[in-house]
């Protein structure tokens, strides 16, 4: 069991009365990959600016490795960040870039030398030294910008969206290169984002962030696979969301039908929402046994590894399928879910309905 | 295409003119004047007249004058601009309308205003006498001219300044911070070089009006002081010696050449246009 490195105790923060953290508490863990997951808007980058110390909190404390460092100004933290659009210094070149932290902490030269050349190595740009920053692509300036955070040898580093700026070649590219670097360096990767999929590319634990509340924080597999709650559904990932009823333990009612899954202890005819992933709809003849619902194709799309379809069962529902399997517009099918792949959630209870609002979420 | 080209063509015409008229050819009277004698023989005595002790005295004190409003400028404005940056005001531009707002007068209307302030019996010396306080005796001084330097051209150093101290990206700053500077490295390594284009933009912009200036030292210097501007339009008004005063101005207009050409690669890239 890994140490716990920072933990932010009841956190709030408003801007011009503006509430956009509230009372939130959180730990990280050692050596972990932890994604801040959101919508923008939600209070994921104002909470890293609260442990990178750029912004205090309104209320609450943060502890480094048990220290309170709530009023510490950010030059006395052992920590980097990575920013947005990297923010290096333009009037130097990337060696001085890179040399920043370590002639402000009186390095010596030999040694500034070599950590340069080793932060170069790490990042995939040896040889880059006397390269003027407006010399460079984007890809690198951001390789750079990690270089200059690391050579400080930080126990943290934080991440603030630093592939938004990319095109989605180069990003792939550099998720797995941050990958890398954190299982090279060991240390604690704290990252912020609005993009699922790297989320869940490159995250030990992600905490997924609505208005300022944590929706839920998990392994990318329990986010993905048992979202607890509407918006985390509908935030990672495409799903089907259905008002359901829990009939008893193990049989669930979803749009008069009965469907088996395999969630228990939510009583006697619970009203619950249930999450259907668009891969887990299973489209089978109309006639088939399997057929638990029926219905009729009414759009698809090639999107190259798969068909994104609509099928309006009998009683109005559009369900989204994926499937490599095109069933054209017009066709009669039968709907299948497994048992396993029926996700069974509580209702949002009324006090966080406001944190649950999935219309936000149109960026 | 054609057309399009034409009508480029009539659209460049108004100012071609107007710049061939009002900018070409004064510029080449004032070479032909500089190089010839008064019955029309070429010489080079006019330009090389610049060099002699009296002109280099006026050109000197001018120098000197503009050079300290200059400075003094830049003391004044930097702070300026530093504590908009860090401060939280919600009408930033409103104050800075507000700084340059003098601009928007007639500069000889100011001129004439700080005359009536610093002469002897102004309205500086009207206040210090009524508290029995000693009079200030700095009209038709070196003192005065500066004031009235620094007046006149403030507004076009705190512009650049100010656009160039507020184009740094926040991230920057919290970058050198993250990093482990103080707020005093993070100023001298970060903050002052990135807002040095703006500085030498705003430094070429009041030295040389300052420099070449002849308004601002015959009212406030009352014709005691002589820079080498005022130089220049006795030659021209009083002696009515046009040879000589353009021989001189030649030197000054390619002494102004010679600055600007230095100070040219310090420029903002994006060619600092802000007014």
């Amino acid at each position: 069991m890994a140490k716990k490195l920072i933990d932010l105790v009841n956190i709030s923060k408003s801007f011009d009365k503006d509430l956009i953290i509230d009372d939130l508490t959180l730990s990280i863990k050692e050596n972990s990959f932890v994604t801040l997951l959101g919508p923008s808007g939600c209070g994921k980058t104002t909470i890293l600016r609260i442990i990178g110390g750029f912004t205090s909190p309104d209320k609450g404390q943060v502890f480094f490795d048990g220290e309170d460092i709530t009023n510490l100004s950010p030059n006395k933290r052992q920590l980097n960040t990575v920013f947005q659009k990297y923010a290096l210094f333009p009037n130097m070149n990337v060696a001085d870039n890179i040399a920043f932290g370590l002639r402000v902490k009186k390095k010596s030269e030999s040694y500034i030398k070599d950590k340069i050349k080793y932060a170069l190595k790490l990042v995939n740009l040896d040889g880059y030294e006397n390269r003027q920053i407006d010399a460079l692509s984007g890809g690198q300036q951001q390789r750079i910008a990690i270089a200059r955070a690391i050579v400080n040898e930080p126990k943290v580093l934080l991440l603030d969206e630093p592939l938004g700026a990319l095109d989605l070649k180069l990003r792939q590219e550099m998720q797995y290169e941050l990958i890398r670097l954190k299982n090279e360096l060991g240390i604690t990767f704290i990252y912020v984002t609005h993009d699922q999929e790297e989320a869940l590319t490159m995250s030990d634990t992600i905490v997924v962030m609505n208005q300022g509340y944590i929706q839920q924080m998990g392994t990318p597999e329990e986010i993905y696979n048992e979202p607890e709650n509407a918006f985390v559904a509908t935030f990672i990932g495409d799903s089907n969301i259905l008002p359901g009823k829990m009939i008893e333990d193990y049989l669930v009612e979803i749009l008069g039908s009965k469907f088996k899954c395999i969630d228990s202890g939510f009583g006697k005819n619970k009203l619950v929402d249930v999450v259907i992933r668009p891969e887990d709809v299973e489209l089978v003849e109309k006639d088939s046994e399997k057929a638990i619902l029926k219905g009729v194709m009414t759009h698809s799309i090639f999107k190259g590894e798969m068909y994104e379809m609509e099928c309006k069962s009998n009683d109005g529902f559009e369900w989204l399928v994926h499937s490599t399997i095109l069933k054209e517009p017009g066709t009669e099918v039968g709907i299948y879910v497994e048992p396993k792949n029926i996700q069974i959630m509580n209702k949002p209870q009324s006090e966080d309905e406001k944190a649950l609002d999935v219309e936000e979420l149109d960026e | 295409m054609k057309n399009k080209k034409i009508i480029n063509k009539i659209l460049i015409a108004p100012y071609t003119i107007w710049m061939i008229g009002f900018i070409v050819i004064p510029l080449l009277f004032i070479i032909y004047y500089g190089f010839t004698t008064k019955r029309g023989d070429f010489t080079f005595n006019n330009v090389v007249d610049f060099f002699s002790l009296i002109h280099l005295k006026s050109f000197y004190l001018a120098i000197r004058l503009s050079l300290l409003s200059t400075i003094i400028c830049v003391v004044l404005s930097y702070p300026l601009a530093l504590i908009f940056r860090e401060g939280n005001f919600s009408k930033k531009s409103f104050i800075i309308y507000v700084f340059i707002l003098p601009m928007w007068m007639n500069s000889l209307l100011r001129i004439f205003a700080w005359l009536t302030l610093l002469e002897k019996k102004g309205v500086i010396n009207l206040i210090l006498s009524f508290f029995k306080l000693p009079n200030i005796n700095i009209i038709n001084t070196d003192a005065a001219i500066i004031f009235g330097m620094v007046y006149n051209f403030l507004p076009f150093m705190i512009l650049p300044i100010y656009n160039s101290v507020m184009k740094i990206d926040e991230n920057t700053i919290n970058a050198a911070l993250d990093l482990g500077a103080s707020k005093v490295t993070t100023f001298f390594k970060i903050i002052l070089p990135l807002s040095v284009p703006g500085m030498v933009s705003g430094i070429t912009m009041v030295f040389i009006p300052a420099l070449t200036t002849i308004v601002i030292s015959k009212i406030l210097g009352g014709g005691q002081v002589l820079l080498i501007g005022n130089v220049i339009e006795q030659e021209f008004i009083e002696s009515s010696n046009w040879h000589l005063g353009s021989g001189l101005s030649i030197i000054l207009i390619l002494f102004i050449f010679i600055t600007m050409a230095l100070t040219s690669k310090y420029y903002d890239k994006e060619g600092g246009n802000f007014l």
